[in-house]
C-alpha cells in the first residue's frame, strides 16, 4: 500500500453558533418564551476550538478550505466574522423569521442543508454543546440527517489517509475511535488553543465570502422548523426555589475557624 | 393516570449498570404501568439489575463489536417502533452515549428531544419535563405536543435510585438493521485514567478548585484538602480546559453532577456551567476573593478571601486535629 507523505487537501466545515455574550445576564422573553437574542451576537467560545482544530487539520492535510455554517436571527454575522478573522475561508448563514422557536432537531435540519451547499466537505466539526442552549444533540442530529458517521466528545483528532482517529472522552478516561471520512466530529473545549485573530485577519475577514440564505434558499419547508415543527410547548416558566441565604464573611484571619466550626457542626471533623 | 409504557436506555460498564440508568428506571415506575429497558450490548449481563429496579424486559442488541452506540441502537429502536412496539416515552441519561442515541433517534423518528431535564411528570397522558436554565435560577416546564414516542434526556442524579425487588428482566433480541457507512465509527482501544480517592459520583464530600487557584501547581492544595477530608477532588471547566487536571475531575453541565453532603468550592467564581453541576449539594462552602462572585449566591458559608491563604491554613488546622 502506498504511503503518502501528505494527505490530500481536505475541505472542512465547522458549525458555528452565534450567541449573546455570556457575560451579559440571560433572559427569557415572556411573550415568545425564547432566549432573548436581540443584542449583539458573538461566536460561541465552544466553537472557537472547532475553528482552530479545522484550521490545523487543513494545514496538516496540505490545504483545503475551512467553511463556517451557522443559523442566527436577523442576519447577524459578527460571530462569523470572528471565525473568518481566525482564518476560515468563507461562511454560510441561514437566517429567516420563520426559524424563531426552532428546536435542536430543526436547527440540525438547517445546518445540514447549509453543509450540503459546501463543495466536497470531508469533515464536519462541531462543539459538544453550545454555551447558551446546551442541548448537546445537534452534532449527532446533523450527522444523522447527512447520513454520515459521527464521533462525539473528541479530545484529539488526527486524519490519515482518509480515516479520522479520535480520542473520545469517556467517564473513565478515553476511547480510541476511528472512522473513514466523511464524518462528523464534536470537539471538547480545550482540545486546542484557539488563536487570536491578527489585525490582518480581522481586516481580511471583512471581505471574505459570506453567503446569506433564507429557508427557501436552503430548501427547507418552513413548517418543519420554528414553533410549528417543534412538537413541544412551554407550559411554565418559574423561579427555582432559592437556597436559603448563607453566611458570607470577609476573611479577617478567622475564615479558617469558621470553616472548621461549620464542618464540626456537621460532624465531618 | 399513568403512561402505559416507558423504555429506559440502559448503560453499563463491564456489566455494572450506571447509577443514572437505575435512577431513570425508578422514576419510570412512577410514571408508567410498564417499564422496559433498551440495551446496546449483551442483555444477560444486565438483566438481573435492570429487573431489580423495575424493568420487566430488556430489549438488547447483543454485542456491538466496538461500534459506537448512537447509530446502531437508534436504528434498532426506530425499527422496533416502526414494527409497532412504540412506548409512550424513551428516557435517556445525559451521558456521552445517551445523547448520541437520543440525537440519532430523533432524526430517525422525526421527533423533538427535550434535554437537560431534572424532573418529569405526567399530565393528562402527556409527559411534562422540567429543565433548569440560567444556572438553575429559572425552571422551564415543557410538554410534548407531537406524537410519541417522546424522547427525553434527563440529567444524572435527578432522582433517587430505589430497587423494586423485581425478578430478572426477560431478555428480548432487538435487531439492528444494516446502517451502512453511518455505522462505521468503531472503538479500537479503551483507556482508564487513574484517579485517587473516592469517585465524584459517590463521595460525601467534594473539594473543587477553579481558576482562582492561579496556577496548576496550586491544585495540589485541593488534592491535599480532599485527602484529609476523605473527599473527592473536583474542578471547574476553566481549569480542565486549561489542562491542569483531566476531564474526569470536571464538575458542571459538561462533566459530573454531584450532590454531596458538603461541597467546598475553592477559587471558583460560579459560572452557570459549574453551578448546574453542584447546586444540589446539601452544604456549600465557598472561598473566593471576589465578593461579587456568583458562587456566594448559593453558598451556605462563604469566605471572601484569598484561597492561597485560607487553604493552607485550613489544611494545617485539619492536620493538627489528627
Amino acid at each position: 500500500m502506498p504511503i503518502s507523505a501528505k494527505n490530500d487537501p481536505m475541505n472542512i466545515v465547522v458549525c458555528a453558533k452565534q450567541i449573546p455574550d455570556p457575560a451579559e445576564p440571560g433572559a427569557l422573553d415572556p411573550q415568545t418564551k425564547t432566549l432573548k437574542r436581540d443584542g449583539k451576537l458573538i461566536l460561541d467560545e465552544s466553537d472557537m476550538y472547532g475553528v482552530e482544530m479545522a484550521l490545523q487539520l487543513a494545514e496538516a492535510a496540505g490545504g483545503g478550505e475551512v467553511t463556517l455554517v451557522s443559523m442566527a436571527p436577523d442576519n447577524k454575522v459578527d460571530g462569523l466574522r470572528s471565525g473568518l478573522a481566525m482564518g476560515a475561508a468563507k461562511a454560510v448563514l441561514v437566517s429567516d423569521p420563520a426559524l424563531a422557536g426552532t428546536d435542536a432537531l430543526g436547527t440540525a435540519k438547517v445546518l445540514a442543508a447549509a453543509i450540503g451547499k459546501v463543495e466536497g466537505a470531508q469533515l464536519v466539526l462541531t462543539a459538544t454543546e453550545s454555551s447558551d442552549g446546551y442541548t448537546g444533540t445537534v452534532p449527532e442530529q446533523v450527522a444523522a440527517i447527512l447520513g454520515m458517521p459521527s464521533i462525539t466528545f473528541a479530545k484529539s483528532i488526527e486524519v490519515r489517509d482518509g480515516t479520522v482517529y479520535v480520542k473520545r472522552q469517556t467517564d473513565a478516561g478515553y476511547d480510541e475511535v476511528e472512522c473513514p471520512l466523511p464524518c462528523v466530529v464534536s470537539v471538547t473545549a480545550g482540545v486546542v488553543e484557539p488563536r487570536y485573530p491578527s489585525f490582518k485577519g480581522i481586516m481580511a475577514a471583512k471581505s471574505k465570502p459570506l453567503d446569506q440564505l433564507t429557508l427557501a434558499d436552503a430548501g427547507i419547508d418552513a413548517g418543519s422548523v420554528g414553533w410549528a415543527g417543534g412538537g413541544q410547548e412551554i407550559v411554565g416558566i418559574e423561579e427555582a426555589p432559592a437556597r436559603e441565604a448563607g453566611e458570607i464573611f470577609e476573611d479577617d484571619g478567622s475564615g479558617v475557624d469558621k470553616i472548621v466550626a461549620y464542618l464540626e457542626n456537621l460532624k465531618i471533623v | 393516570m399513568t403512561l402505559s409504557k416507558i423504555w429506559v436506555y440502559a448503560e453499563a460498564t463491564d456489566g455494572n449498570v450506571s447509577n443514572t440508568t437505575l435512577e431513570l428506571l425508578t422514576k419510570a415506575r412512577e410514571l408508567a404501568s410498564t417499564v422496559e429497558a433498551v440495551f446496546g450490548g449483551d442483555g444477560a449481563s444486565v438483566a438481573a439489575t435492570l429487573g431489580e429496579y423495575g424493568a420487566t424486559t430488556v430489549h438488547a442488541t447483543g454485542d456491538l463489536g466496538g461500534v459506537l452506540q448512537g447509530v446502531p441502537v437508534a436504528a434498532a429502536i426506530a425499527a422496533a417502533v416502526a414494527g409497532g412496539a412504540a412506548p409512550d416515552a424513551i428516557l435517556f441519561g445525559t451521558s456521552y452515549d445517551g445523547r448520541d442515541v437520543a440525537g440519532r433517534l430523533s432524526v430517525a423518528l422525526d421527533r423533538t428531544v427535550i434535554t437537560n431535564n431534572v424532573d418529569l411528570e405526567e399530565d393528562g397522558g402527556a409527559l411534562v419535563c422540567t429543565e433548569p436554565v440560567f444556572g438553575g435560577a429559572t425552571l422551564v416546564r415543557t410538554k410534548f405536543t407531537g406524537g410519541g414516542p417522546n424522547i427525553v434526556l434527563v440529567r444524572p442524579k435527578s432522582f433517587a435510585a430505589e430497587p423494586a425487588g423485581g425478578a430478572p428482566a426477560t431478555v428480548e433480541a432487538l435487531a439492528v438493521p444494516d446502517t451502512g457507512a453511518a455505522g462505521a465509527a468503531r472503538v479500537t482501544n479503551r483507556f482508564v485514567e487513574e484517579r485517587s480517592g473516592p469517585s465524584l459520583d459517590d463521595a460525601a464530600i467534594v473539594v473543587s478548585g477553579g481558576r482562582g487557584l492561579g496556577e496548576s501547581d496550586k491544585f495540589q492544595m485541593v488534592e491535599d484538602l480532599a485527602k484529609l477530608l476523605g473527599a473527592a477532588p473536583g474542578a471547574s471547566r476553566a481549569i480542565v480546559d486549561a489542562g491542569w487536571v483531566p476531564y474526569s475531575y470536571q464538575v458542571g453541565q459538561t462533566g459530573k453532577v454531584v450532590k454531596p453532603t458538603v461541597y467546598i468550592a475553592a477559587g471558583i467564581s460560579g459560572a452557570t456551567q459549574h453551578m448546574v453541576g453542584m447546586k444540589g449539594s446539601k452544604n456549600i462552602i465557598a472561598v473566593n476573593k471576589d465578593a461579587e462572585a456568583p458562587i456566594f449566591g448559593v453558598a451556605d458559608l462563604g469566605i471572601i478571601g484569598d484561597v492561597h491563604k485560607v487553604l493552607p491554613k485550613l489544611i494545617e488546622a485539619l492536620k493538627a486535629r489528627g
